[in-house]
């Protein structure tokens, strides 16, 4: 049973299918998350905190690690194989097919995108919150202010007052959007729930679910950015 | 019609090959595109030159010998058909038009625009049939089918095994043809019973065969000569999973 999962073609599109639909999950629910940050900043400080580095938090983490990790293992173990099977000769002319979107040609390139955009959150955000929770200590030094572990809003605030982050992360947003275009639905098509009828809806099911999750941490970033006063940010890490 | 043609020489699987350009004169739009190619061999041969080879066969769009990509579109710049039903009239006049042989690490060049297709017989040889008794022929109406799954059935066996589907996608995937040879078996009562053993035998001699993985682009199907839908890919993977699942 374990062996098509790793060696058949099938069943390692399956495994993509799978972490995909995990993340697209988690990051549904971290977007939540952030717009509490719109109406309270206090309310989004009692979500860090009670998130924080708790074991169920430490054990989700994992996970969702290992779920990152197996996506993009096996999306380069697959864009290999592809590359190998596509042959060496290439078409000296090309067309773009019809029906045939670039997001779906470009998924590793996109992928690839994405995880350095993680890099960068992770060092903005996880390192100071999480990681410094699990290193013993409570607080870190960002920007020159003191920030403790589970004061996410004055962290955000900090980051995105900054112009250069909310470019990096709006650009980090848009190959997100454009990784779920195509695979909000390729998961569907993957995992064998998909047919004629069915595709219209599954491809605006997934210009939904990018777009919405493009919004909602987009409207985040830019609403501390033109809301982000040294005045502001004291009176956060204060209360 | 006149045409310069920018064709792919190759003396053998092993040679290196290059693009040769040649010139068609006094073409008639209503000439067929094979019929064009035999006028330029007719023409090469007078002049003591050899021949462009081309696979082709049936020349009525059922056979699938007739592989070649034409200006970017395996079977050329017509939807829905093959490169043997393709007229000059779709062409610009004074146009040139490149033609170029599949490619795809599983169909090696074997010369000029011929390539060897056998690794798709070796597909359909793993499974792509259903086990029947010779002898008496049971009778037709016997067994009842829905008329939708009937016409489902014949939708993915019009695939003519062309290899076009391999050859236009960018990971030289043949999910397409595997897919319509499994569902138009699977959508059958006959076929049903061998279904989880054809998947798995198939996609077993894909991946062996060194095909690639499908990401589901569809630019197979907006190229396939005979427009079969990538729905037929999911019910393969329906197929292929359930009976992994099962094992
Ligand atoms: C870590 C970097 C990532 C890389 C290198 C990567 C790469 C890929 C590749 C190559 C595919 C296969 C394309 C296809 O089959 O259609 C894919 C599919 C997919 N990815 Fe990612 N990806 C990454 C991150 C993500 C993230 C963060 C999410 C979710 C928010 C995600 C969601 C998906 C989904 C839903 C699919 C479709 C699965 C399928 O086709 O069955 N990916 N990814
Ligand atoms: S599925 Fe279409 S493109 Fe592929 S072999 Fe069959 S007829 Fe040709
Ligand atoms: S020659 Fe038979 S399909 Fe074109």
């Amino acid at each position: 049973m374990s062996c098509f999962l790793t060696n058949s073609s099938v069943g390692k599109k399956l495994v993509m299918s799978i972490t995909g639909c995990f993340l697209v999950l988690f990051i549904l629910f971290h977007m939540s998350m952030n717009l509490a940050m719109l109406f309270s900043p206090a309310a989004y400080d009692a979500i860090c905190e009670f998130l924080g580095a708790n074991w169920y938090a430490l054990a989700a983490t994992v996970v969702l690690a290992a779920g990152v990790a197996v996506h993009f293992i096996y999306a380069f173990i697959l864009t290999v194989d592809n590359y190998r099977a596509r042959g060496k000769q290439r078409y000296q002319v090309t067309v773009q097919e019809k029906g045939v979107s670039w997001a779906s040609k470009n998924m590793l390139v996109l992928g690839v995108i994405v995880i350095l955009g993680l890099g960068l959150h992770l060092i903005h955000f996880w390192s100071k919150m999480q990681l410094v929770e699990i290193m013993g200590h409570h607080a870190s030094v960002v920007g020159g202010y003191e920030v403790g572990a589970t004061q996410g809003a004055a962290l955000m605030m900090i980051t995105f007052s900054k112009w250069y982050n909310v470019v990096l992360y709006i650009v980090w947003f848009a190959a997100i959007w454009f990784h779920l275009t195509h695979g909000v639905w390729s998961m569907f098509q993957t995992a064998g729930f998909a047919n004629d009828t069915w595709y219209p809806r599954l491809k605006c099911l997934a210009n939904i679910v990018a777009t919405l999750i493009f919004l909602g941490f987009a409207v985040v970033a830019v609403y501390c950015f033109l809301t982000s006063t040294p005045q502001l940010i004291e009176s956060l890490l204060i209360a | 019609m006149n045409f310069k043609l920018k064709i792919w020489r190759q003396r053998d699987a092993k040679s290196q090959g290059a693009f040769e350009t040649y010139e068609v004169k006094n073409i008639s739009a209503d000439t067929s595109f094979l019929e064009m190619m035999d006028i330029l061999n007719n023409d090469l041969i007078h002049a003591g030159k050899e021949p462009v080879a081309f696979d082709h066969d049936c020349r009525e769009g059922i056979c699938g010998m007739c592989s070649m990509h034409i200006n970017g579109h395996a079977h050329g710049p017509s939807q829905a058909v093959t490169t043997c039903q393709m007229y000059m009239r779709k062409f610009e006049d004074g146009s040139t038009i490149t033609i170029e042989p599949w490619r795809s690490a599983a169909f090696p060049v074997i010369r000029d625009l011929v390539v060897d297709r056998s690794a798709y017989d070796k597909i359909l040889q793993a499974g792509g049939f259903i086990s029947v008794r010779t002898n008496s022929v049971p009778d037709g109406n016997a067994i009842p089918i829905p008329k939708a799954d009937a016409d489902e059935s014949m939708d993915a066996a019009a695939c003519v095994g062309c290899g076009a589907c391999a050859a236009t996608c960018k990971n030289g995937s043949a999910m397409l043809f595997v897919a319509a040879r499994v569902s138009s078996l699977a959508k059958l009562p006959q076929g049903k019973v061998e279904g989880a053993r054809r998947a798995k035998s198939m996609v077993a001699k894909m991946d062996e065969l060194g095909f690639g993985n499908c990401t589901n682009t569809g630019a197979c199907q907006a190229q396939c000569p005979k427009s079969i839908s990538i729905a037929h890919i999911a019910r393969l993977n329906r197929e292929f999973l359930a009976a992994k699942l099962q094992d």
